[in-house]
């Protein structure tokens, strides 16, 4: 049944990945064993060299992103975090002093010191902070403030806008809620209505839009879905049809794309990968399994059937087995209001108990290790893209939560082969609601519900 | 009036216009991070900028410089803002304004500023700049048929100023240059269930059906028209289970042994919804099985998970899933 005509724009385009992807991996499976560990390996030094300087200083070029500061120190201080690693105690004030500065009188962060405060610069900032921690980074966010900007934002709608006068649409809705959530500041007027306009961005296709109508995209997938999570309403969406959607988001070149019959994209790793760390928290911390993960029979990362080679090597590197495992929290249900959401962050289950993920977790692990890297440091898109803060984080990301993917408990320690390449590679495990490292989460979530 | 030009690069410390301006320096303290080397036009201009804004001044010259910051970094919502409250202020021509941003697009068409600028400008030009701003958008779309600013922007004309007569015929244009398009799809999806002068899903849905079918005749292996087809069924399962040619395209499909990953996965999708496969497509089904070791299962629904297993291999995890759920439900 082979179409006739000259290939389309779509096919077009898919091929050329598609060919520089198959070449890559060819040269790869072609290699000495000893190549393809190294091939594997996740370039650590170097990346933390490329973040850190960037933290330090910027070129000329950067100006077109002059009024979203913030975001790209979250972007280099998750990524460091994510890999374990430190930065200077003096970096780390001068980001608290500097985005102290990007600090509305009135409340919210915007882009830069003197700009108006915008909703996703303020996530931004406030995940920095989170991902800095101790007292002296989460005691200089001005809550009260905060929280007024976030009324105001507030649109009839049940949205939020980005910043006054500015667009509404599900990504607003997220940075919000997860900000909201995160500082302990969120109230059922905040939450009024959102649940229905992200409701009507669930399209035919099962995946989340940015407005109502538009098209399902991974982005605001996750964003629609993180909030409808943190708000306690993700069982009013169609949660069958979102799963069949992102499964179907994973390419043959392991990585996921954004839309359909799209370009496969390193940052979608994370926006569309998390969305299965999303939907196996969420049936962790229900009593019952609404939606059965599998009876944890076939939970080797060997058995399932993949594309992906099976070098991911033993290492000797054993990761300290001894981690607190006792994150359960009773869900202890404030009847005063009508949503509990002050612990929804929080739940998690117990034990070290196995699922099979239902994205193919090593081919995902092989598109970040060998296409999306650049040797130099950093991660990009694809191949014959620069590198890019945003992309290492995103990438980043989505292979913490790739390794961590057979696990129901996040802060478990990962088998060996479910980690693609040396064991080294193990990243931090991440909060999937916020994004943040987990234990910047617990040292946060202590913090604000405390003060 | 604006000048066309951006003033030829001429510092704004050496004109007159702005002698009576004490520039504003960016409160980056002492030791910033992320810092940015600034060119010195750039630092310039946001040192004026931030002046202008802290008094607030909404005059022309105000304008002129918006327009130089925006050209600099049009992701700066901070200045699109105020350039908002000067073009206002200043009851400014807004048919010029959209030929300003038409400039800015040209490089950088998928900024959001830029088109929830556009967006309040043709809410103030209201119907009149309908048919213009449906064209504009169409030429954005001529160049990258899936930017999806565009696509959100053109369905918000559509809502608040129409022009739905054409939109049909031309999501059936650009699928006919490209039936991989799902921006084009998606668009029609939008057409189909919200223009007033359709007579809604149900009134469209036959002849919906056949153009997806005939989508997925030319290529199964298309996931759009696939989706399409479930779309249109969105709160009508009985009308899905028993619609006729849904079926028949599955088994042709299927009955081609090639391309079928699709088509098997809405059989089972019927299946769950309670369908009655006839002996004829539990035939077509069991032809894919070409195991020797072990039979296919009397469940079909069962057995199309096991066949899916194989040959949609990078989601088997998921297919067993799908099989599990099976079992639970029976």
């Amino acid at each position: 049944m082979e179409s006739l005509t000259s290939p389309t724009v779509t096919q077009r385009d898919q091929l050329l990945v598609e060919q520089q992807v198959f070449s890559l991996f060819k040269t790869f499976y072609n290699m000495p064993p000893s190549s393809q560990s190294f091939m594997l390996e996740l370039q650590r030094e170097n990346h933390v060299e490329y973040l850190t300087n960037g933290l330090k200083q910027l070129g000329p070029s950067f100006c077109v992103l002059d009024a979203n500061r913030p975001w790209i120190c979250y972007w280099i201080l998750h990524s460091i975090a994510l890999m374990d690693e430190f930065v200077d105690p003096e970096l780390e004030d001068n980001t608290i002093d500097f985005l102290s500065r990007c600090e509305d009188p009135n409340g919210g962060y915007g882009g830069g010191p003197g700009q108006m405060p915008h909703l996703a610069t303020t996530y931004a900032a406030v995940n920095s902070l989170v991902t800095l921690g101790g007292d002296k980074a989460l005691s200089s966010v001005n809550r009260e403030k905060l929280y007024s900007f976030m009324q105001q934002m507030k649109d009839a709608s049940g949205g939020f806008r980005m910043h006054d006068g500015g667009e509404i649409d599900v990504r607003a809705c997220y940075t919000a809620i997860s900000v909201a959530s995160l500082l302990n500041i969120l109230d059922d007027k905040l939450v009024q209505n959102v649940g229905n306009y992200i409701l009507s961005c669930q399209t035919y296709e099962g995946g989340i839009s940015g407005e109502p109508g538009s098209e399902a995209h991974g982005g605001y997938t996750f964003c629609g879905l993180a909030t409808m999570i943190l708000i306690n309403e993700v069982d009013r969406l169609d949660l069958s049809s979102l799963i069949d959607w992102v499964v179907f988001r994973q390419g043959v070149e392991g990585g996921f794309q954004g839309r359909t019959n799209k370009l496969v994209d390193g940052c979608y790793s994370f926006w569309q990968g998390g969305i299965f760390a999303l939907i196996k928290r969420l049936n962790s911390t229900k009593g019952e399994r609404s939606i059965p993960l599998g009876d944890g029979e076939d939970s080797d990362p060997e058995s399932p059937r993949t594309t992906a080679s099976s070098d991911a090597t033993e290492e000797g590197l054993n990761k300290d087995l001894s981690q607190d495992d006792s994150h359960s929290q009773k869900d202890h249900h404030d009847t005063s209001s009508r949503v509990n959401v002050a612990d929804i962050g929080h739940n998690s289950s117990k034990g070290h108990a196995k699922v099979n993920p239902l994205f193919n977790s090593l081919a995902l692990q092989q598109y970040i290790l060998l296409c999306s890297q650049d040797l130099n440091g950093g991660l990009r898109d694809k191949p014959g893209k620069s590198r890019d803060h945003y992309h290492t984080c995103y990438c980043l990301s989505g292979l913490s939560v790739c390794q961590r993917s057979w696990l129901e408990d996040e802060d478990a320690p990962p088998l060996p082969h479910a980690v693609l390449g040396p064991y080294s590679n193990l990243l931090e495990p991440i909060h999937p609601l916020y994004n943040v490292v987990l234990d910047r989460y617990q040292e946060a979530h202590e913090f604000y519900t405390s003060s | 009036m604006e000048s066309s030009e951006e003033d030829g690069g001429v510092p704004l410390s050496r004109m007159a216009e702005w002698r009576d301006v004490t520039p504003l320096r960016q409160d980056d303290g002492p030791n910033p991070v992320v810092p940015i080397t600034y060119k010195e036009e750039f630092r310039e201009t946001m040192d004026y900028f931030r002046a202008i804004y802290k008094a607030d001044e909404r005059s022309p010259r105000a304008l002129r410089l918006t327009r130089r910051a925006i050209h600099l970094n049009p992701g700066n919502y901070t200045v699109w803002h105020f350039r908002r409250l000067v073009l206002e202020a200043l009851n400014t021509d807004l048919d010029e304004e959209l030929d300003f941003i038409q400039r800015i697009a040209n490089s950088n068409s998928k900024n959001y500023q830029l088109w929830h600028h556009r967006r309040w400008v043709i809410e103030r030009l209201g119907s009149n700049a309908r048919s213009k701003e449906l064209h504009l958008i169409k030429s954005i779309l001529s160049l990258d048929a899936k930017n999806y600013h565009a696509w959100s922007h053109r369905q918000w004309v559509l809502q608040a100023l129409g022009g739905w007569e054409d939109e049909l015929d031309y999501c059936r244009q650009l699928l006919e240059q490209d039936i991989f398009n799902n921006s084009a799809w998606n668009q029609r999806y939008f057409v189909v269930t919200r223009s007033p002068f359709l007579g809604g899903l149900p009134a469209m849905r036959a002849s919906e059906v056949r153009y997806s079918v005939e989508a997925i005749v030319v290529n199964p292996n298309n996931e759009c028209p696939w989706r399409y087809l479930r779309g249109l069924y969105k709160d009508d399962i009985e009308s899905l289970v028993n619609d006729r040619e849904i079926l028949s395209i599955c088994l042709k499909v299927i009955n081609t042994k090639s391309d079928y990953i699709f088509a098997l996965k809405m059989l089972l999708d019927l299946l769950c919804y309670g369908f009655q496969p006839s002996q004829e497509l539990r035939d077509a089904v069991v032809a894919l099985w070409t195991s020797d070791t072990r039979p296919l299962d009397a469940d079909l629904a069962t057995a199309i998970c096991d066949i899916l297993e194989h040959v949609d291999s990078l989601r088997a995890s998921y297919w067993i899933w799908r099989k599990n759920k099976l079992r639970i439900a029976a």
